[in-house]
């Protein structure tokens, strides 16, 4: 797909005195795209958002944005809005004056200000509280305001601090339909900043994982999720076992390991050269159990069980190693295992990944 | 509690305040009520009466007619008064503003040390410290010899200037500026400045549309603390305005000093009053009113 490049980082690293907070980190991030930087607290993923936003610089490397140097120009010169963690909305003013603020500051005279003030209260579906101020609104409610001050300018790129980490659960979830919505609709560029995983997961197109200062992977969810470039990824991203395996041989994108439970198995690897020592990395919803079985059979004794609802989560001892595995409560009255009981496990390879370690 | 004892409890409990309030303020007000009311004294001094002769005196003059004639000279003394106050505050303001900015944003273990060394100017007698500006701004002084090392031309004296006034003025007050202006940044959220910014605001329009009406509180607050005392300042109009320009506190001062005019005196400090009075309902009023408009 030919599309515009949005943004462009080239080697950006940032350091705090001796605090290296980012390192040579390098991405593009196309037109009407919904990206995320995901990350642990610390990655620097805020660092990086803000130096989109221009409220820091790099100690080195540079960015672009829609193909023009952006570090001699200040924030209030870059066509990128804001939305803050903490919605900072101006308590002074209405919440029409708010949305305003932005287009005033750009010279648009009254009659389109006004306009756009209403459309952008209507997407967000806002329009009954224009005179309203936003003490008086709830957390979601502030949420709307922060977007659509932050849409109204129509600017090239719209910036989100993890805008829903101050919302209850319920709304959290309202909100990320929302808000992959009004990026189709609106066509503007997103770059998303979170460290909640299924947030990241649910809503982008692509998603640059952090880790140290560090890129870890960038991807689709799908490939982040399914095909993790190394430890720190898949350990980060959802939940999975690691079984500490010895690579026999490494072919191309294929490796062939020992795992301790005496198998012989070939799996997808990542940032493998030859045989030494490797991690397997198996999520727990890829092991099926007793019926759910298929693929590789292993015979264990359950040591633990969690239940979800929706799944049940047992760890299951086979040969010395714990496994978490993940059994879906497909219909009402599925077995339950209790602790102690033997069971039958099976997975298949190709669901298995050989990670570096 | 019931009720009954709740209120006994209330009176005494209170009886202590109302009794100093009583003893230091009602009732001094009250005897300089009664002392402009008066009549002038042959021998200084005055006599009890009921009169309002001292308050026509503030506008008009007998002339040589016993006709009532307007004079403006004491009007003019009330208008530079309330000029000079008026200009006092604002320079408080400008200065305060930077400085409070400074101590907001610097390091936090450095914050009460910044904060006592503006109050520091406190510890000294008011006197000494406007004695201090007349050494500074006085002949061959600090100041002068500052403005020649930097290539000023030749200057008669600073002192016995509006300027010198004015300096000793802000000077002395505006420790009383800083210290709510400092309170209002310091509670400001760095995040709606970046706000303003990202949203398009230069400078400017960040401190005339975010910072301003955020600080306002703070800054009206300021702005009474300073100009209150600023009106009936009695000694740097003296001192460093060598006399040669009346305000209203040595107005008040000479007529129950060399003057020997009590009532006329006493009078002239009630309106003083009276100003400080209405500067201080309005900016009830005001608050008032944006308290509820935060609240609707």
């Amino acid at each position: 797909m030919a599309r515009g490049k949005a943004v462009e980082v080239y080697n950006v690293s940032k350091s705090f005195g001796t605090y290296q907070a980012l390192d040579e980190v390098s991405f593009t991030i196309h037109e009407n795209e919904f990206f995320t930087l995901l990350g642990p607290s610390g990655c620097g993923k805020t660092t990086l958002l803000r130096m989109i936003a221009g409220f820091e610089s790099p100690s080195e490397g540079a960015i672009l944005l829609s193909g023009q140097e952006i570090e001699t120009l200040p924030p209030h010169k870059r066509r990128v809005n804001t939305v803050f963690q903490s919605y900072a909305l101006f308590p002074h003013m209405t919440l029409a004056q708010n949305i305003a603020f932005g287009l005033e500051n750009l010279g648009w005279d009254r009659k389109r200000r006004e306009a756009r003030v209403a459309e952008m209260l209507e997407l967000v579906h806002m329009a009954p509280f224009a005179a309203r101020r936003p003490a008086q609104l709830s957390g979601g409610q502030r949420q709307r305001i922060a977007l659509a001050r932050a849409l109204a300018p129509e600017p090239k790129v719209l910036l989100l601090d993890e805008p829903l980490s101050a919302l209850d659960l319920k709304l959290r979830q309202a909100m990320r339909d929302e808000l992959r919505s009004l990026q189709k609709k609106t066509g503007i560029t997103f770059i998303f900043v979170t460290h909640d995983q299924e947030e990241a997961l649910d809503m982008s197109d692509r998603i640059c994982v952090l880790g140290n200062g560090r890129i870890q992977q960038i991807g689709s969810p799908s490939e982040i999720y399914e095909d993790p470039a190394n430890r720190f990824v898949a350990d980060f991203i959802g939940e999975t076992n690691f079984i500490e395996t010895e690579v026999l041989s490494v072919q191309g994108e294929m490796a062939r390991v020992r795992t301790p439970f005496g198998l012989e198995i070939t799996a997808r690897q990542k940032g493998l050269t030859g045989p030494g020592p490797a991690t397997l990395s198996l999520r727990p919803e890829k092991i099926g159990m007793e019926a759910q079985a298929d693929g590789w059979m292993l015979e264990g004794t359950v040591s633990g069980r969690n239940y979800m609802g929706g799944y049940t989560h047992y760890t299951v001892d086979v040969s010395g190693q714990s496994l978490r595995v993940s059994r879906r409560n497909s219909l009402s009255h599925a077995d339950s295992y209790a602790p102690g009981q033997p069971v039958t496990i099976g997975f298949r390879e190709d669901s298995a990944r050989v990670l570096a370690r | 509690m019931n009720m009954k004892a709740l209120k006994t409890f209330r009176f005494w409990g209170l009886a202590p305040t109302w009794l100093l309030m009583g003893l230091t303020l009602i009732i001094p007000i009250g005897i300089v009520a009664g002392v402009s009311l008066g009549d002038r004294g042959p021998y200084g001094g005055f006599d009890w009466a009921l009169n309002f002769s001292s308050y026509r005196e503030i506008l008009f003059t007998m002339g040589w007619t016993d006709e009532l004639e307007f004079d403006p000279k004491y009007l003019a003394i009330i208008g530079r008064t309330l000029a000079y106050g008026l200009a006092t505050t604002a320079i408080c303001m400008a200065l305060s503003v930077p400085v409070a900015y400074v101590i907001a944003n610097a390091r936090e273990n450095w914050k009460p040390l910044l904060v006592y060394l503006v109050t520091l100017p406190f510890w000294v007698s008011m006197i000494v410290r406007v004695y201090a500006w007349l050494i500074i701004l006085g002949n061959e002084g600090l100041a002068e010899k500052a403005w020649k090392l930097l290539g000023g031309g030749d200057v008669d004296t600073f002192l016995f200037t509006p300027g010198a006034m004015l300096t000793g003025m802000v000077y002395s007050y505006i420790p009383l500026m800083v210290l709510p202006v400092y309170a209002a940044i310091e509670k400001l959220d760095p995040a709606l400045l970046e706000a303003s910014h990202d949203l398009y605001g230069n400078r400017w329009t960040t401190l005339r549309r975010v910072i301003l009406p955020l600080t306002w509180p703070g800054l009206s607050a300021g702005a009474i603390l300073v100009f209150v005392p600023a009106i009936g300042t009695v000694l740097e109009p003296m001192l460093l305005g060598g006399g040669k320009q009346m305000m209203m506190g040595t107005l008040i001062q000479t007529q129950f000093g060399g003057g020997r005019n009590w009532p006329f005196g006493a009078a002239v400090a009630m309106v003083l009053m009276a100003l400080v009075v209405i500067v201080l309902i309005l900016n009830a009023r005001r608050a008032a009113s944006a308290g509820k408009e935060a609240a609707a």
